[in-house]
């Protein structure tokens, strides 16, 4: 089924789809002890664009992006079979160490949570324990440069020491990608993001979004379908555990090909 | 599911009587919760002003001490015979004689044996202790003469703190005029000086009597039925005679015999006891004549012309006494210029007597007593002289003891902690562990001592009564609570922290010791710092490893014998001196205040550190 889903695609729409893909996931299932949370789940991800991932509460869509840097595997329970390979390598590989793979691919959770330390703190410690940095000038620079690049540093250069804590929940949550960046990932994972809150800053956030996308290839579960549709070049949806419909954007949004797709956009369910 | 008919919607009618005897009823268990409540604290609050008031005023006296003054010839003689200046002759020189000599030299009429050994007493047994130190960091001193500080004994210093007797002076009237200037002395007082004293003996005789009256009544009683008894028996006697039943009369005899005495010893017992009653109420009948002074009585001296004398015997105008004190002149005193002095206590109810009371008042009044901190308290170990026991050895005790506790409990429980929250498969076996320290935390101390003195001293050992086998102990009694205590404070750290450190490549370890610990820490701090505190104040489990013994050297080193803060208070509680009493108060105190100063570390700690998410 999943197979048939999958291409069906539109060449006008979909430039996208003509990169190389970034992440491949083929028949990937997640139980959690006795329950099948993820059943084959098929897709690829191209590079360098945003891929949302919708659908109801308790559909999957989280399980399937924390496979994708193996946050899983703090879960006693959780396991996981199929395969997902960023660049042709596989993930699940008994070779591959995990904490690598996690400086490879960063994520931002629902709620922020800074580190209950400084700003600068914060955005170096990632660089700090992978060695990043030479000196104190060059991880002054990469902490810079990624609250620059994370759009916050305007606001807080003046305070980099202040407990990273005290900001708002939009900086703080802002603060949380620049110190996902900091580290170089290739791909951005974002759990919910814009979740926790308000309009305004949510806006900041999915701009944010959209300049990102330049440099990283960007997973965000979201909630929101008009967020999905402002951020996104192509939205997979998932249902009771499934990959129901993947594809661009425009097209899941518009023509959906199956039923499940077209009521839970149109509101019939969710 | 649509043809089901619902009733209609049910509204709450708050107008009814039942409505507004519900919102009384709400009230009035509302109040009364709130009373219970009040109740049980206020309870609580009092107790505990009752027992701190309580060791407070009981301690407090421990922390100051009186000395004596003395001027003392530091005589060569008997220091230093040799006159080699060495420290060590010096220091085995006998200071105790000439402290006793400047003593001696203050009441020179103490002459016989039993007057001196009841002056020697007045000092304690470590009176010379300040002198000598100070004589062998000094020789030059020897032949000088200095005034130093001497401590006394426990007794006289309780008497100067109010334990002994109340002391009443009234000045005499009339002029007085005694007939010697020492040994037996009367006064005579040109005025009735000591009819009060008179009265208030006679008083005595009145209940004296009363009481020898009732013992008379009861005794008669017995009298009547012995005398009953004993007629009983002479007619069985007669009886059996009669019948010349030889068995019977043999075995009645003996018991006639035997009824006989019993009857006459008590009747004369009773006949004695009405007789002194009469004589008792002859004397108090008879207002004015002469009574003698016993020691069940308050005791009654007069001083005049720089002595005492102690009263035997007493009438309106004159008494006939002893002198403690010889008097410089048998000149008469003017009205005003002597004193009638009342101890209250009667001497046969307190551990100084007259003399020993007289002399320290006299010493007193010529300013050689002073009231200092008592540092030798904090300063010396325990000894079997109140005077001279002091906690330094139990705290050092309790010092070293805790050191041991916290170096093997701190990292062993941390590190515990960490495996088990963090980094332990969740199994059955974990599962075992787990339940297995939460009951751990729950066993009598009592088992850890005996634990202790099974493994550490008789399987493997290990010195006994010494700090490290009591901090060996302890810290297995506290590592429970620090595990416990260190788990909760690293579960409160939100799991967010840690996969936000996941997340950009930090491994589970470094996520850990990065940031759920440093976040944990003052969880771990308090919960350790209250672990420590309830170590302090462990006693049993010590009792079983030998911490118990009468050690008075201060221990330098974790192997040394030593005893701890709270079984010192425990060893001195029992100790029958009246001196120690205070002590063992004053050394609650000291524990008090150390446990205070770690649970408000602990609540300080929990204060600035605390963070909330």
């Amino acid at each position: 089924m999943d197979a048939m889903v999958k291409p069906a695609v539109n060449p006008a729409v979909a430039d996208a789809a003509k990169q190389l893909p970034k992440v491949v996931a083929r028949n990937v299932n997640v139980y959690y002890g006795e329950k099948h949370a993820l059943k084959d789940v098929n897709v690829d991800i191209p590079e360098r664009s945003v891929m949302a991932f919708i659908g109801p509460s308790g559909c999957g869509k989280s399980t399937f992006l924390r496979c994708i840097n193996r946050m899983n595997d703090t879960i006693p329970v959780a396991r996981v079979t199929g395969k997902i390979e960023i660049d042709n390598l596989d993930i699940y590989d008994k070779s591959l160490d995990v904490v690598q793979l996690r400086a490879r691919v960063g994520m931002v959770f629902q709620k922020p949570n800074p580190f209950p330390k400084s700003i600068y703190e914060n955005v170096a410690y990632g660089p700090r324990i992978h060695g990043m940095a030479r000196s104190r000038a060059d991880l002054d620079e990469i902490v810079t440069s990624s609250l620059k690049r994370a759009g916050l540093f305007e606001e807080v250069k003046d305070r980099l020491s202040d407990p990273g804590t005290g900001l708002s929940g939009g900086q703080q949550q802002r603060l949380c990608i620049a110190r996902a960046i900091a580290v170089g990932p290739e791909v951005i994972l974002m759990d919910e993001p814009c979740s926790a809150l308000d309009p305004i800053a949510t806006a900041r956030i999915e701009e944010l979004i959209d300049e990102l996308r330049q440099n990283f290839t960007i997973i965000i579960v979201t909630h929101s379908m008009q967020q999905a549709a402002r951020v996104s070049q192509r939205t997979a949806f998932f249902h009771l555990g499934t990959l129901v419909e993947e594809g661009p954007t425009e097209t899941v949004f518009t023509t959906p090909h199956d039923r499940r797709t077209q009521d839970y956009i149109t509101g019939r369910f969710g | 599911m649509t043809d089901m008919t619902l009733s209609g919607i049910r509204t709450i009618d708050l107008g009814t009587e039942a409505a507004k005897a519900r919102v009384k009823a709400r009230y009035r268990a509302e109040s009364r919760f709130r009373f219970y409540g009040l109740a049980a604290i206020g309870i609580t609050a009092i107790f505990l002003v009752v027992v701190l008031t309580d060791i407070i005023v009981k301690g407090l006296p421990a922390f100051t001490q009186n000395v004596l003054q003395l001027r003392v010839n530091i005589a060569a003689s008997e220091i230093d015979p040799k006159g080699t200046r060495n420290p060590a002759d010096i220091r085995a020189g006998d200071f105790q004689a000439l402290v006793r000599d400047a003593l001696r030299a203050e009441f020179p009429d103490a002459k016989d044996r039993a007057s001196r050994r009841q002056l020697d007493n007045i000092l304690s047994s470590g009176a010379s202790d300040y002198l000598r130190e100070r004589v062998v960091s000094d020789p030059s001193l020897i032949g000088q003469t200095i005034t130093v500080p001497v401590l006394i004994s426990s007794d006289s210093d309780l008497y100067f703190k109010g334990v002994g007797t109340n002391v009443i002076q009234t000045p005499g009237r009339g002029t007085a005029t005694p007939s010697a200037t020492s040994g037996d002395v009367e006064i005579k007082s040109t005025s009735n000086d000591f009819a009060n004293a008179l009265a208030s003996v006679k008083q005595t005789l009145t209940t004296q009597a009363r009481n020898e009256a009732r013992e008379a009544e009861r005794l008669q009683g017995f009298a009547l039925r012995a005398e009953t008894r004993k007629k009983e028996l002479e007619t069985e006697l007669a009886a059996a005679k009669s019948a010349n039943n030889a068995a019977r009369v043999a075995v009645l005899e003996p018991q006639l015999a035997a009824a006989t005495d019993q009857a006459t010893s008590l009747s004369g017992r009773v006949k004695e006891l009405r007789d002194d009653v009469a004589a008792l109420e002859q004397r108090y009948k008879n207002p004015t004549a002469s009574e003698p002074i016993t020691d069940h009585m308050p005791s009654l001296l007069i001083a005049l012309n720089g002595g005492v004398v102690k009263v035997t015997e007493v009438t309106d105008h004159s008494v006939k006494g002893e002198t403690l004190i010889a008097l410089t002149s048998d000149n008469p005193a003017a009205p005003g210029a002597w004193q009638i002095v009342n101890y209250q206590t009667p001497e046969g109810s307190r551990r100084l007597n007259d003399r020993v009371v007289t002399w320290l008042n006299n010493l007193k009044d010529k300013g050689l007593i002073q009231s200092q901190f008592n540092w030798r308290f904090f300063s010396s170990g325990d000894s079997r002289e109140p005077e001279l026991a002091g906690i330094r050895g139990a705290l050092v005790g309790s010092a070293l003891t805790l050191f041991v506790t916290l170096v093997l409990c701190l990292p062993l429980g941390v590190a515990g902690a960490i495996y088990l929250e963090e980094f332990a498969p969740k199994n059955w076996w974990t599962e075992i562990i787990e339940v297995n320290i939460n009951n751990l935390a729950a066993v009598p101390s009592i088992v850890f001592g005996l634990l202790g003195l099974a493994v550490f001293l008789n399987f493997f050992g290990l010195p006994r009564s010494a700090p490290v086998v009591g901090g060996l102990v302890l810290a297995l009694l506290v590592l429970p609570t620090i595990i416990i205590a260190s788990r909760a404070a690293l579960k409160a750290v939100p799991p967010s922290i840690k996969e936000a450190a996941l997340g950009v490549g930090a491994s589970h370890q470094q996520a850990i010791f990065h940031h759920v610990l440093p976040l944990a820490m003052p969880g771990i701090m308090t919960g350790t710092i209250i672990g420590m505190a309830h170590a302090l104040g462990e006693t049993a489990p010590l009792l079983m490893i030998g911490m118990v013994a009468f050690i008075v050297e201060t221990p330098t080193a974790i192997t040394d014998a030593s005893t701890v803060l709270p079984v010192q208070i425990f060893l001195w509680s029992d100790l029958p001196e009246i001196g120690f009493q205070a002590r063992t108060a004053a050394a609650i105190m000291v524990l008090l205040a150390f446990l205070f100063v770690m649970n408000g570390t602990a609540i300080i700690l929990r204060r600035r550190f605390e963070r909330r998410w």
